[in-house]
């Protein structure tokens, strides 16, 4: 095991918590009662995956801690996911364009992970690719609804992916930790995945009667700990009972 | 062909299915009282399951771990569920979802006052599940045999789901009760708080309840508010006596005579306030739904708009 191998299940588990994390600040608060419960049915997906993927990175790292330890005890700077998970909720077309995105990508992701030379992964990516391709459709779905229902959903789902667009190049980035597991055959090279991903992603815009967004920036930074200021509210509140009070069980 | 069937038979025939103890059904002829009472209580009920989403909802941010984290957000999933399919119960009586949620809306119906109290610690997560939910399953589980038959079926499955989330809650308050002292000070304070509004959920006595006798008379209350209240509380005494909690009432005490425990006073007073629109969070959960509804729609105008569209280009394409 190296510490490359540890950061790398660690940032997949990392995305999953932070995103589900967001993704229940709809519950009870979505624009029908059916979206009340498919969020929270989905989040729920979201945080069954940051459990097994966090568990399994406090065992590559081998110190003891737990998954809990993992979530609710470390600060911002240690946390390694995609600035675009932790983004605020904003409207409804921001957050099913950010799933949309973010399904799409783990669908690659997680069909190539069911073949990583990593056991443990490969198991957790043959459940996660079942959620995900069911995830994807359906945000899929609500880009093509909202992108082609009415002028106004039409001009807040294109602001919406204008507004993340800047984030979306982070997620194919490659550093040494991607290097290492592309060669012990671990995971897919972000190369590959970006360009499955953005054939998927233009063909959907364009169904949707939307216009792909102009990159202006490359916004990117979570992997390495570097946060928007949004990060260090959601942990304030996620992490606010462990915080309290230290080392008890709940 | 014309109805030959005049309304005395109609009448009788209603009558003789409750006698018999069996279910009335959508398209069977019913009293249009009967009928008006069961869409205020179903749509009361649905209500209550949407709205209680809130105060649940207002801790899954700060789950204290991720498997907490994860059965709350299945538990709250399950309450919106439950909304749904008593609505869809209800609309078997002529009246559709929106109409039912506009008169939550413009504060016309009601749903169930315990919500309107905050839920100020992760121990009321637990004291909720465990009492509110327990006392929920009381009243439920003798709707069960409710006169009208989807009210019943739906009563089913959700006890079900229910005695699962009051499970979870106890088991919140147990791990609380046997944790540090800070924990157990917590779980002890929400048994406080909660443990007089879980009372009233049962409403009114029996003498003061202005829609229990008809309801009885129909069979679509099958036990008394005050049945079911000595009920609960002769079943939940020896649960928190388990957990070693004490229940904040200085009157609690077994009655050898009656078979049950005698409890102190009611504050009606306070039940009324809270209904009315008096406690801390009436305002909160009812701006919570509205602000739903209203930023929603330019969603459900989009839904719509696709729909049309796109219908009427698959119309299109078969011309």
């Amino acid at each position: 095991m190296t510490k490359n191998h540890y950061r790398y299940v660690l940032r997949l588990g990392d995305n999953a918590l932070i995103l589900g994390q967001r993704m229940t600040e709809w519950c009870g608060h979505s624009p029908l009662l059916e979206e009340d419960i498919a969020m929270a049915n989905c989040a729920l997906d979201h945080v069954g995956r940051a459990r097994l993927l966090l568990s399994y990175a406090a065992e590559l790292e081998g110190e003891g801690r737990s998954e809990d330890d993992l979530a609710f005890v470390r600060s911002d700077r240690e946390f390694e996911n995609f600035l675009l998970c932790e983004l605020p909720i904003g409207d409804y077309a921001f957050t099913m364009a950010r799933q949309y995105l973010l399904d799409t990508y783990h669908y690659h992701l997680f069909t190539e992970l069911v073949s990583s030379s990593d056991e443990t992964l490969s198991a957790i990516a043959k459940k996660a690719i079942k959620e995900t391709t069911y995830h994807m459709d359906r945000s899929r779905d609500w880009v093509l609804r909202l992108g082609d229902g009415t002028e106004e959903s039409h001009e807040r789902m294109q602001v919406a992916l204008e507004g993340m667009w800047n984030y979306t190049e982070e997620l194919f980035e490659r550093d040494p930790v991607d290097v290492q597991m592309i060669a012990e055959a671990v995971g897919p090279d972000p190369e590959w995945l970006h360009s499955k991903w953005q054939a998927d992603i233009n063909a959907t815009i364009k169904e949707a009667t939307l216009s792909v967004p102009e990159k202006k920036w490359s916004l990117s930074g979570g992997r390495n700990g570097i946060h928007t200021e949004a990060m260090g509210h959601l942990l304030s509140e996620m992490q606010y009972l462990q915080r309290t009070y230290p080392g008890l069980n709940w | 062909m014309v109805d030959v069937m005049s309304f005395t038979d109609e009448q009788c025939q209603f009558d003789a299915i409750i006698e018999a103890e069996e279910k009335i059904e959508p398209r069977d002829w019913m009293p249009e009282k009967y009928r008006l009472n069961l869409v205020r209580q179903m749509s009361q009920h649905a209500h209550s399951e949407v709205v209680g989403q809130l105060p649940e909802g207002n801790w899954i941010g700060r789950a204290p771990t991720l498997r907490r984290k994860a059965i709350l957000l299945a538990k709250v999933q399950d309450e919106a569920g439950h909304g749904l399919y008593l609505y869809s119960a209800a609309e078997t009586l002529g009246v559709s979802r929106e109409e039912m949620m506009n008169d939550l809306l413009i504060g016309k119906a009601k749903y169930a006052s315990i919500f309107n109290y905050p839920t100020l610690t992760w121990a009321d997560v637990g004291a909720i599940g465990w009492l509110v939910d327990g006392a929920a399953i009381v009243n439920q589980i003798s709707l069960c045999r409710t006169s009208y038959g989807p009210y019943a079926r739906a009563m089913v499955k959700i006890c079900k789901e229910e005695s699962f989330h009051m499970r979870q809650g106890y088991e919140i308050m147990q791990v609380l009760a046997e944790g540090a002292a800070a924990q157990k000070a917590m779980a002890q304070d929400a048994l406080n708080r909660w443990w007089w509004p879980t009372l009233m959920m049962f409403g009114p006595h029996d003498s003061e309840s202005a829609n229990s006798q008809q309801s009885m008379k129909w069979k679509i209350k099958r036990q008394s508010n005050d049945e079911l209240r000595q009920k609960f509380v002769d079943q939940t005494v020896k649960q928190a006596d388990h957990l070693g909690l004490a229940i904040p009432d200085q009157d609690l005490k077994w009655n050898e005579e009656r078979g049950h425990y005698d409890f102190g006073p009611i504050d009606w007073e306070e039940f009324a306030r809270v209904v009315k629109g008096g406690g801390l969070c009436n305002d909160a959960r009812l701006e919570a739904r509205r602000k739903a509804n209203n930023e929603g729609q330019w969603v459900k105008d989009a839904l719509m708009a696709y729909a049309e569209k796109h219908s009427r280009s698959d119309v299109d394409q078969v011309a």
